[in-house]
């Protein structure tokens, strides 16, 4: 079984897996089989069941070292590595094998998932102690992680498939866990829903690559690509970017991630903002063969993705709920990284370089809310909060770090990703560096601004907490790992950039995979660039300085703004969708009930109903009459010989 | 008259190792049969279960060990022991052991086992009574058992009409008692036995006539000189060749539960003791539609595009009322019975193809369908409420709250109806759908009101789980622990059910190696 990867002309051929590698199917069944012991040990598995998932989760960090060892240990373009794990159908009528493929792309994944995902476990130990279901709760967890891991590791669109239900399943799972709420549990469901919309424009994606491909495996449809018509890859390539929108909260499918919040914090740092939530952009870099001959969709995908940022840097500023915020930018962070994946080979290696420092400082500050949320008795208005650097050293000091890092601010691990996303996106010809650059880079200042409000509203500034709150520092179980996130939010950029050596590392470890970035030449010169976003981002600090640190912060917000009552209820999304598709939805069910009094109420409902309707009529003839029966046969006999006497 | 008429009776040759296996299950009936006169009551069930288990293992050992490497036209050419007689013997001798240890089941005390204490006695009666106190069992069922799978056998490797009719009635008579025999609602039991039996001799006087008409067209019984005699006749007699081929099919397609000829299935599953159900749903639709193969791609091929489109009306017509008349179901045991109905059409899609890729298709679907069928027939014994089975839909919901391993098993079956991938009900579907889709357009269109049909099932088994896993429990509903028989049936069909749709390949292998008839 080999695959192969088209890169510029050269041909990377993965080879079945040696070594490690060969043992790649631990990195998923380990996890996989934490939470088949925790589901179905029951209570038995109470007390030892997190630790036990937290173990696992680790061990299969510990093997993607391994397997990462070894692609290091290996030249270039030897470092995919195929693993199949069953011929489903054996070759004859069509032949679809199941397997594995590890590279450079999925390996910055997996290592990444389980590196952040087992602290997050190691966080939850301590956030969800006292949670009488916890056990339940690192079940999902684990559920999670494999299902991620399938998710990247996958090697053709079936199986990647399953991992993207996977992952909609457990999140699905962990954003209704405390489901006695209703409206988390209602949270739980609009998740659900919109992803729904999403999965079905990747499913569309994935038959209409096998019909014009024979195949769903990534050899198969990338050695298709090149004999495919236009047309053909440019609707692929636009239903994969509905597909990664519903997953990555991208426009217009992002109205469900702000509802997620919801869930417990710690899923809401490994699920809806380091991990689960990039896979769209995963899905745009693996499938960039399909990208790069389709301009128009990779188009699409960059505007998506600049209308995204655009869209939740402003929603972000203002939320005052620490998570809405959070999420507000972690949207907008995803669309920087669809804007630098739809910008071609310039962007995908910083699409994925952002992907991973964004992984390391957002799931930090997530962390970090949780902790404060832990000190302050779960409130979540940050209009409360103010003056917290005092009472929690360790969390301000971590936030800081992640605050610094997602502005942009050398030499911090955003600085390096963001700016040569930014540069990215200055590259091209005609109006669009000029239009997607310059989005790119007012959205860094409206970064600032926001983070900086959040950061100051909660840290700074005055107390304004409520009589009841004693904040106090968290646990060390949630603060190492806060800690190791914000060492990582300090120097992952660095250590990926390099900036001394002649390519940056994490370039030159994807380009076997997403192929050589080429020459680049932003329309303005780089360093004129980089001097223009640290002004926009100091001058988006300044103006949040002013208002939410010097100036005195109300308790109640203030009426606003067109513009800010607008982005606190997220741009009218939701009004939006209701007015589009609930409300017509709505009075075309109530038609139908008018037309139909035995109400149909949904498409499937009426479908149903139909069916049901013609199958209580059949059902007459079952009289339980054996007289009958005998002669239903009879005509039965009657019919059949008589049709084919007349045929003939 | 043929002209090889023979003067004087002649002593066949006999091949014994090809039909050992045959010879191995009738021993072991007639043995039943002594330890049901002389051994004393208390070891009976005992004696009986482990007998009739031991009885088809040995034929299943005897069948892969000596009659695999003796495929060959025997006993005066009326049995056919080759590739496809083979993998169905040995399916339905598998399929038969998980059967009979579902039968077995007694939950741990004498008394509570499927069948009743005494089939003669008049329900509710004081006979009936005395006969439950004094813990009489029917034990008898495992001979007639046996009794059944001997027909099943024959059924499949029949190779003239006369040997098929024989098969038919050997197989059929003792199911006819067995359904009669629930313990509980056996009023409902016995009507159902009655109505099996009638509409059974209904159709098999359809077959005989067809039988009679096919031998006077022919001038023989035989299926390969039926059809050489379409081959080379004239056409004198083609008056009597489309009824004939016509009538026998119906007597076979009945056994299937073929719409119209299925009026029997949901009573007859219904009233029947549910691991006799499960062993019926799965034994004899494969035993049924062995037949129905050997028949139409041996015997009447030749002239199939005179009677093919009567059996692809049937075909769909199967598959569309048995989906949809599955969807108004109240009764788990009647959902399963219309599904049965449903899968009967799906397999009748593959049988259609014509093609040897076909043959093997619809051996796996029937192997594949019969493991599914008798482990969901053996959970459904489980469930109760207030000691008897509480089959009806409602005592259903919530089960998966309080029993979420049995509940998850069933709803893993369900899938497999369904044909959901992962599952050996996809890999059914695909294998038997693919040929068909190559054959033809009649092919494709079959297909396409499968593929709906299926969706239509879909609804239903999803409904079932739906109302299993979210919905509040029925108090007093529980799943009684199985016995080790049992768990160990349930446990072979879920594991066959999730083997054959994960691994296929090596079942696909061998029923593809098997896919050819000895002419």
């Amino acid at each position: 079984m080999h695959s192969l990867l088209t890169v510029d002309g050269e041909a990377m051929t993965a080879g079945a897996a040696t070594g490690a590698a060969s043992v790649a199917w631990l990195l998923v069944a380990l996890p996989l089989l934490g939470a088949a012991v925790l589901l179905l040990g029951g209570r038995r598995t109470d007390k030892a069941g997190p630790l036990l998932a937290t173990g696992l989760s680790w061990a299969s960090f510990v093997v993607g070292v391994v397997v990462l060892f070894q692609l290091l240990g290996q030249a270039a373009e030897e470092r995919a590595h195929h693993l199949t794990l069953w011929s489903w159908v054996p070759a004859g009528s069509f032949d679809l094998d199941l397997g594995l493929l590890v590279d450079p792309l999925s390996m910055a994944f997996v290592l990444l998932i389980t590196f952040v995902g087992s602290l997050i476990h190691v966080y939850s130990i301590g956030y969800m102690e006292h949670d009488p279901d916890k056990r339940r709760f690192f079940a999902y967890l684990n559920l999670f992680v494999a299902a991620m891991l399938l998710l990247v590791l996958a090697d053709s669109y079936l199986l990647l498939f399953v991992g993207w239900e996977g992952v909609g399943l457990a999140s699905y799972l962990l954003i209704g866990f405390w489901n006695w709420n209703p409206a988390y549990a209602t949270a739980a469901n609009k998740a659900f829903f919109v992803n729904r919309v999403g999965d079905l424009g990747l499913s569309i994606a994935i038959m209409t690559m096998f019909i014009s491909f024979g195949g769903v495996d990534y050899a198969t449809v990338n050695e298709g690509v090149a004999g495919a018509n236009q047309s053909t890859l440019t609707a692929i390539g636009l239903l994969l970017l509905v597909g990664a929108c519903g997953k990555s909260a991208q426009f217009p499918l992002q109205s469900w991630l702000g509802d997620a919040m919801a869930g417990p914090t710690p899923v809401s740092a490994l699920i809806h903002a380091a991990t689960m939530v990039t896979a769209g952009v995963y899905l745009v870099v693996r499938s960039h063969v399909i990208f790069d001959a389709a301009p128009d969709a990779a188009l699409a995908v960059a505007l998506v993705g600049a209308v995204t940022l655009l869209f939740g840097a402003v929603v972000g500023c203002a939320k005052d709920d620490i998570k809405k915020a959070l999420a507000a930018s972690t949207m907008s962070q995803i669309g920087y990284m669809m804007l630098a994946a739809g910008l071609g080979p310039v962007g995908y290696a910083f699409a994925i370089f952002h992907l991973l420092t964004h992984g390391f400082f957002k799931a930090g500050m997530f962390l970090g809310a949780g902790s404060v949320m832990h000190g302050m008795n779960d409130q979540v208005d940050m209009r409360r909060f103010g003056g917290l650097s005092g009472a929690m050293k360790v969390t301000w000091a971590t936030f800081a770090l992640g605050w610094l890092a997602i502005l942009g601010v050398p030499p911090f691990s955003g600085f390096w990703s963001k700016d040569k996303v930014i540069e990215a996106a200055f590259v091209g010809e005609g109006w669009q560096p000029w239009v997607l650059g310059g989005a790119a880079l007012v959205g860094a200042g409206v970064t600032a601004f926001y983070m900086s409000r959040l950061f100051f509203m909660t840290f700074q500034g005055d107390k304004r907490w409520t009589d009841d709150v004693h904040p106090h520092e968290s646990p060390l179980l949630m603060t190492v790992p806060m800690t190791v996130l914000a060492a990582g939010s300090a120097f992952l950029g660095l250590l990926l950039a390099w900036p001394f050596a002649e390519t940056a590392p994490i370039v030159s470890w994807l380009e076997p995979v997403v192929g050589e970035h080429g020459e680049e030449h932003p329309v303005i010169a780089v360093p004129l660039l980089i001097a223009l976003t640290l002004a926009f981002v100091a001058f988006g600090i300044f103006l949040a300085w002013r208002q939410y640190w010097q100036a005195e912060v109300p308790d109640v917000a203030p009426r606003g703004s067109v513009l800010t009552r607008a982005a606190r209820v997220d741009l009218y999304q939701d009004a939006v969708n209701e007015g589009l598709f609930m409300r017509p939805g709505i009075h075309l069910t109530r038609s139908l009930v008018f037309a139909d009094a035995r109400g149909v109420d949904a498409a499937a409902g009426g479908t149903a109903a139909l069916v049901g309707g013609f199958s209580s009529r059949l059902r007459r003839l079952q009289t339980g009459y054996a007289r009958s029966y005998a002669l239903t046969m009879l005509t039965g006999v009657v019919a059949v010989l008589g049709a084919l006497w007349v045929i003939q | 008259m043929p002209a090889a008429m023979p003067t004087a009776f002649e002593q066949v040759s006999v091949d014994y190792l090809a039909i050992a296996p045959m010879l191995v299950v009738v021993a072991g009936a007639l043995v039943g049969v002594l330890v049901e006169a002389f051994a004393p009551r208390a070891l009976r069930h005992t004696i009986q279960v482990a007998l009739t288990v031991a009885t088809l293992l040995v034929a299943l050992v005897v069948l892969a060990v000596w009659s695999r490497g003796h495929l060959a036209i025997t006993l005066g050419g009326s049995i056919a022991i080759d590739g496809v007689a083979l993998f169905l013997q040995g399916t339905l001798l598998a399929l038969s052991v998980i059967g009979v240890l579902v039968m077995a089941e007694r939950f741990g005390g004498v008394g509570s086992d499927a069948f009743t204490p005494m089939g003669a006695s008049t329900p509710g009666s004081a006979q009936e009574d005395a006969a439950t106190r004094a813990g009489y069992a029917t034990s008898e069922a495992f001979p007639l058992t046996l009794f059944a799978v001997l027909g099943m056998m024959v059924f499949v490797a029949a190779n003239d009409l006369i040997t098929m009719f024989v098969g038919l009635e050997v197989l059929s008579l003792p199911l006819y008692v067995m359904t009669g025999l629930a313990r509980r609602r056996r009023l409902l039991s016995q009507e159902a036995a009655l109505k099996y039996f009638l509409l059974g001799a209904f159709s098999s006087a359809f077959f005989l006539f067809g039988a009679a008409l096919l031998y006077g067209y022919a001038g023989s019984s035989d299926l390969s000189r039926i059809s050489s005699a379409i081959q080379t006749n004239g056409g004198d007699l083609d008056g009597l060749l489309l009824p004939g081929v016509v009538l026998t099919l119906v007597g076979l397609l009945f056994k299937v539960g073929a719409v119209p000829f299925h009026s029997w299935t949901p009573d007859a599953y219904q009233g029947a003791p549910t691991p006799v159900t499960g062993f019926m749903a799965a034994c004899t639709k494969l035993a049924a539609f062995g037949a129905i193969l050997r028949l139409t791609y041996v015997g009447v091929e030749a002239n199939r595009f005179d009677w093919r489109i009567g059996v692809v009306a049937v075909a769909i017509l199967t598959m569309v009322v048995g989906a949809v008349l599955s969807v108004t179901q109240t009764d788990v045991k009647r959902l399963l019975a219309y599904s049965s109905v449903a899968h009967a059409g799906f397999i009748l899609v593959g049988v259609l193809a014509f093609s040897q890729q076909a043959i093997g298709g619809v051996m796996f679907y029937l192997m594949a369908y019969g493991a599914t069928t008798i482990a969901a027939f053996a959970i459904v014994t489980m469930v109760r409420q207030d000691g008897s089975e509480a089959s009806h839909l409602s005592q259903w919901a919530g089960l998966g709250r309080n029993h979420p391993v049995v509940a998850g098993a069933f709803a893993f079956l369900l899938l497999a109806f369904a044909g959901i991938p992962a599952t050996s009900g996809f890999m059914a579907k695909f294998v038997t759908f693919a040929p068909a889709v190559q054959s033809g357009t009649s092919g494709v269109v079959m297909v396409v009101v499968g593929v709906l049909a299926s969706a239509v099932t879909a609804f239903v088994y999803v409904r079932l789980i739906v109302l299993m896993y979210f919905t509040e429990p029925v108090p007093g509903v529980v799943a009684l622990t199985p016995s080790v028989p049992s768990t160990i049936a349930i446990t072979v069909g879920v594991v066959v059910t999730l083997v054959a749709g994960v691994a296929p390949s090596w079942i696909l292998q061998l029923a593809g190696n098997a896919s050819t008839f000895l002419l």
